[in-house]
């Protein structure tokens, strides 16, 4: 899977945008403290300064405009029908009338403020975590101090999601090679059943050699971390200003 | 539809899901023994692939959630999978959200474990049929363990979306029919041709 591990490609790399400078662990810590401020604020004003720190962290990723958009639309689309219907249920002062239902403005002001949380959050997460390759990701995770084991799983886990979306893609190739055609039919849900089932034996072989090999090189089921990243100035700097950032969500949403 | 966004929920779930959450991934891998993580680790990146697959069902068309299937291969195990699988969802695809992650992760795990293991305890090698239709059960009971919960979890949120849950509900039967007849199909043919994944 590209998402995962991007193909090498014969361009000249683009210097590293600012966020891709960071120490993986600031940028974990930034992602998970900016989600917990904004889903603990209340205000308008602080959480539309929330979205604005999320816009002002997709740029700074250089994350592409017009996927993290999508992204963004599908997630809102996911919402749609919990916030429109947040109108007619929040007991409030009536802001209209449609079809006889008052629709409430406490009942909008909170729409609004879920719209506005979510898509901070998604934001600020693609910008600091999505743009970061996964096995930096779990790199990182371990040494904040996630257990040991979960750490591998993650790692292993992303490894072979590349390995095995390659194997699901051939065996589809071959159904369609048969001409098959994915239907809305009790046909096509049960050759997808056993495309899974087949996907799931094969690759547990897989696992057991993949075991065979590893303790060939010695696994005893530990997973070491051999990147020894430091945080240097920018990471302090990033620390600082997400310091800032938040303590004025925090005034905003006081005041 | 199972990943529920930040900034819905209220603190009380939140908390109540990560505190879960915390203590479903600490079981599952202390039931993981050292050398079982390569294997975990296969199925459960099996299960992100077939995760992304879309499915018709009628005119539009359905995401599986796999969680009936990844409870009856994986055991306890299921859990810690399903918090890989949803920590890569959040941050490569933004599906879900990062503090609402261990309410998400709750909604598919316990009913994976549940049907995982009175699956375990009721499956026997030998009849297809008896098979088919255990699978079925466990497929389609999972995903509506996986619905109430979601809709238990805004409902607790607050009032305002206690109407909301009935279309929640009413949005996961396609899911739970096309699971149903899926899981059928894939645990049929674990049971043909590698029972010893199913005991």
């Amino acid at each position: 899977m590209s998402v995962l591990y991007a193909e090498p490609t014969p361009l000249p790399e683009p210097k590293p945008s600012l966020v891709a400078l960071l120490d993986p662990r600031s940028r974990v810590m930034g992602a998970v403290l900016f989600a917990l401020a904004v889903v603990a604020a209340h205000g308008l004003a602080a959480l539309g300064a929330a979205l604005t720190v999320a816009v002002v962290l997709a740029f700074l990723a250089r994350l592409a405009p017009v996927p993290t958009l999508k992204r963004l639309l599908a997630l809102d689309g996911f919402m749609v029908v919990v916030l429109a219907m947040l109108p007619f249920t929040v007991p409030g002062s009536a802001m209209f009338d449609l079809f006889g239902l008052p629709a409430s403005s406490e009942g909008a002001r909170q729409a609004v403020a879920i719209l506005l949380k979510a898509n901070a959050v998604t934001l600020a997460m693609l910008a600091l975590l999505g743009s970061m390759e996964v096995v930096a990701l779990g790199h990182a995770l371990g040494r904040l101090g996630v257990p040991e084991r979960f750490v591998a799983l993650f790692l292993f886990t992303t490894r072979y999601i590349a390995v095995l979306h390659q194997e699901y893609s051939r065996l589809r190739l071959a159904m369609r090679a048969r001409a098959f055609r994915l239907h809305s039919s009790v046909h096509s849900w049960r050759a997808m059943g056993w495309l899974v089932g087949m996907l799931l034996v094969m690759s547990l072989e897989r696992s057991e050699r993949i075991h065979a090999a590893m303790r060939c090189r010695g696994f005893t089921g530990r997973f070491h971390l051999c990147d020894d990243s430091r945080a240097g100035w920018l990471d302090w700097g990033f620390g600082a200003a997400q310091a800032a950032s938040l303590a004025l969500m925090l005034v905003l949403d006081v005041s | 539809m199972a990943h529920i966004p930040d900034g819905i929920l209220s603190a009380p779930v939140l908390a109540a899901g990560m505190a879960v959450s915390l203590g479903g991934i600490g079981l599952g891998l202390r039931r993981l023994a050292p050398e079982a993580v390569p294997k975990a680790a296969v199925l459960s990146a099996v299960f992100f692939v077939a995760s992304l697959v879309h499915l018709p069902a009628g005119f539009s068309s359905v995401h599986l959630i796999l969680n009936g299937l990844m409870g009856i291969v994986l055991g306890l195990a299921a859990y810690p999978a399903i918090v890989v699988a949803l920590l890569l969802q959040a941050m490569l695809f933004g599906f879900g959200g990062l503090v609402v992650l261990g309410v998400n992760a709750m909604n598919m795990a316990l009913p994976a474990l549940a049907v995982g293991m009175v699956f375990r305890a009721v499956w026997r090698p030998g009849c297809q049929r008896r098979t088919a239709l255990l699978g079925a059960a466990a497929g389609g009971l999972a995903v509506a363990l996986t619905a109430i919960m979601v809709a238990a979890s805004l409902g607790l949120s607050g009032r305002e979306f206690l109407p909301a849950t009935n279309l929640v509900l009413l949005s996961y039967v396609p899911v739970m029919v096309v699971e149903a007849v899926f899981t059928a199909a894939a645990i049929g043919l674990i049971a043909r041709v590698k029972p010893e994944l199913l005991s």
